[in-house]
């Protein structure tokens, strides 16, 4: 990179224009992935946390509009104790509990806050993973970290949540959300009385909302959903069943993809202009014996060096404004949200630039004859 | 080593038709000399340079160095070429197409860089020839900053540093004044005889060429005598 680390110093107003914009998009792309996984994670962190595999949903006559997909929807499901019974009699189930989920006010002696209940069975095993020994028991709840901060509530306060006067048994150490709303875990009984969707007809006495499962082979999945009247998802497609958390995701996710596909254009255009306006300086190094091989090696470099550049700086302050802002906003930092974007962004950029550049291949050396 | 064309004729496209620009013209050029070409404008003298530079291919004919076989057919490739131009060939052109963004010595040491060579290690023989130029002091200058008179002896400086077998010259002085278009003329004679370059050098201006070996005059393309006018 003889030629191109000089015009890199020479033409530094330019570069630094272009590494400046850059920098602006990386940043915007960095922040907006922590947020999308941030987010995520507020709306599902309840259901992936669940130690099960997969979960049976029912689809209601008077269901809300279905999930993207035509899939079923959390609000939309309500199963019977008929099914979860019928479905721990499958083959290749070891385990098929009821869950309730409902999304309810809960009122500490201090505030009021929007919180989802699931209703479990004691003993059923559905506490996430970090729950200890802890378990639920009818007229004591256990709150997420995140219900117990949004209630100012600790172990022997008393709740009402919605119709329910409660005691908290324990606060457990584990995140867990649900639509954005944290987590406390009830048992079925209780649930059953806090007021589920029901749909006309029901017994309230003997509904849930889906059916989790544990199982060790997903063969008999499929028919055993003819059999009992249900549609079974993996934990991982069951997330699209949470009817703000598909939408919000897939537009968050949109805007990320558009910021990519942008700074691959910009970089593009960029050096676009820049290899037209030396294609005079090409043609004379073309002339004294440069190789075009030689040529396009020095002009992606350069590209990759000011992309590496702008790039880095970008997410380096993205992620240092994420971490800053992590107790007041949702994001969530890894190397998904860091350096997944940023290798993304280096690599589309250097593929748009080297669109650009190859243009090098057609300039004429003989060009370099006729004067400037 | 000689310079020498044989039978080399070049034809453009023009359109539906086409131009001879070079019609079947033979030359030598001795080793260590200097021979001008000159003619009229649109006689065809910067094309044969490209051919003589492997620019561009002949249409039939060929050029070859000393007693070596054609380096540049109607068959040569562009890379082939490339090499040939790298390795054997120095170019100054008409305007001193230097590359911005480098200073003097650095535009001396790209060659060398283009060589797979590191820079550094022709620092020694770029200032030499920067010296012998009479731009040692400007060593560490760009383009931007070199009077044109200073930006063409850069380019002489370029095309010698690499010992070329073959010194090609474009119009040197069409945009300097009398005076200095005569030292740039001896200067290249006199830098083509110390490193035993074949110089070929195009010209308009037939007052500044005291110094060259040889004249050829080019009319439409041929080789001709010597016009009784000029
Ligand atoms: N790349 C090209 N494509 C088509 N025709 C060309 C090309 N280059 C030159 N010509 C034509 O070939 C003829 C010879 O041109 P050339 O540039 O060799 O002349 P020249 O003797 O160098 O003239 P000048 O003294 O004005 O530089 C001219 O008629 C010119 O129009
Ligand atoms: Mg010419």
């Amino acid at each position: 990179m003889f030629v191109a680390l000089r015009d890199l110093r020479f033409a530094r107003g330019r570069f630094l224009l272009m590494a400046s914009v850059i920098v602006l998009i990386t940043y915007l792309v960095v922040f907006l992935a922590s947020l999308t996984r941030g987010l995520g994670e507020d709306s599902t962190s309840g259901i992936t946390a669940l130690p099960t595999d997969h979960l049976a949903f029912t689809v209601q006559a008077d269901a809300p509009p279905s999930g993207p997909g035509g899939g079923p929807t959390f609000t939309g499901s309500q199963v019977e104790q008929s099914q979860w019974q019928a479905w721990a009699k499958v083959d290749g189930v070891t385990s098929a509990q009821p869950l309730g989920i409902a999304q309810v006010r809960a009122t500490s002696t201090t505030t009021t806050a929007a919180v989802t209940a699931f209703g479990i069975e004691p003993g059923a095993g559905l506490l996430p993973h970090g729950a200890g020994k802890a378990d639920v028991a009818d007229g004591k709840v256990l709150l997420s970290s995140g219900a117990a901060d949004a209630l100012g509530a600790k172990a022997g306060d008393k709740l009402s949540i919605g119709t329910l006067d409660v005691t908290v048994d324990a606060v457990l150490d584990v995140t867990a959300a649900y639509a954005h709303t944290p987590v406390l875990w009830t048992s079925l009984d209780d649930w059953q009385e806090l007021g589920a969707h029901l749909a006309p007809g029901a017994d309230p006495t003997t509904v849930a909302t889906v059916v989790a499962l544990v199982t060790s082979s997903d063969d008999a999945l499929a028919a055993a959903d003819d059999d009992i009247g249900t549609v079974t998802q993996n934990l991982h497609e069951s997330l699209s069943a949470i009817s703000s958390y598909s939408s919000e995701h897939g537009s968050l996710l949109l805007m990320v993809v558009f910021l990519v596909g942008i700074a691959a254009l910009v970089v593009g255009a960029f050096f676009t202009v820049w290899t037209v306006s030396r294609s005079g300086d090409v043609a004379v190094l073309k002339a004294l014996g440069a190789s075009t091989r030689y040529l396009l090696r020095d002009a992606i470099g350069q590209a990759l060096v000011i992309l590496v550049i702008g790039v880095g700086i970008g997410t380096l302050l993205a992620w240092l404004t994420t971490v800053l802002l992590q107790s007041v906003v949702p994001v969530a930092i890894g190397l998904s949200t860091t350096l997944l974007p940023a290798v993304v962004l280096v690599v589309l950029g250097v593929a748009g630039a080297a669109l650009a550049i190859a243009q090098i291949t057609r300039v004429d050396p003989h060009a370099a004859l006729a004067a400037r | 080593m000689d310079l020498r064309l044989d039978h080399v004729t070049l034809v453009y496209p023009d359109g539906d038709s086409t131009l001879t620009a070079v019609d079947d013209v033979s030359l030598v050029v001795p080793s260590g000399t200097t021979t001008a070409l000159l003619g009229p404008s649109g006689s065809g003298k910067s094309s044969m340079l490209a051919v003589a530079g492997g620019l561009t291919p002949p249409t039939s004919g060929s050029v070859a160095f000393g007693d070596g076989p054609p380096v540049f057919t109607t068959t040569t490739t562009r890379d082939v070429a490339t090499t040939v131009r790298l390795e054997r060939i120095g170019f100054v052109f008409q305007q001193p197409q230097l590359i911005p963004s480098l200073t003097a010595l650095e535009q001396l040491e790209l060659l060398a860089h283009l060589r797979g060579q590191r820079p550094s290690s022709v620092r020694e023989r770029a200032l030499e020839m920067l010296d012998a130029v009479g731009l040692g002091p400007w060593a560490h200058k760009r383009p931007d900053t070199l009077s044109g008179g200073q930006r063409q002896r850069v380019a002489i400086a370029r095309a010698f540093v690499g010992d070329p077998h073959v010194l090609l010259v474009d119009e040197p002085t069409s945009a300097l004044d009398h005076e200095r278009g005569v030292e740039i003329i001896e200067l290249v004679t006199g830098l083509g005889r110390r490193f035993d370059a074949a110089t070929l050098l195009v010209s308009h201006d037939e007052s500044t060429l005291g110094a060259v070996d040889a004249t050829a005059y080019l009319l439409d393309g041929r080789l001709t005598e010597r016009p009784a006018a000029a």
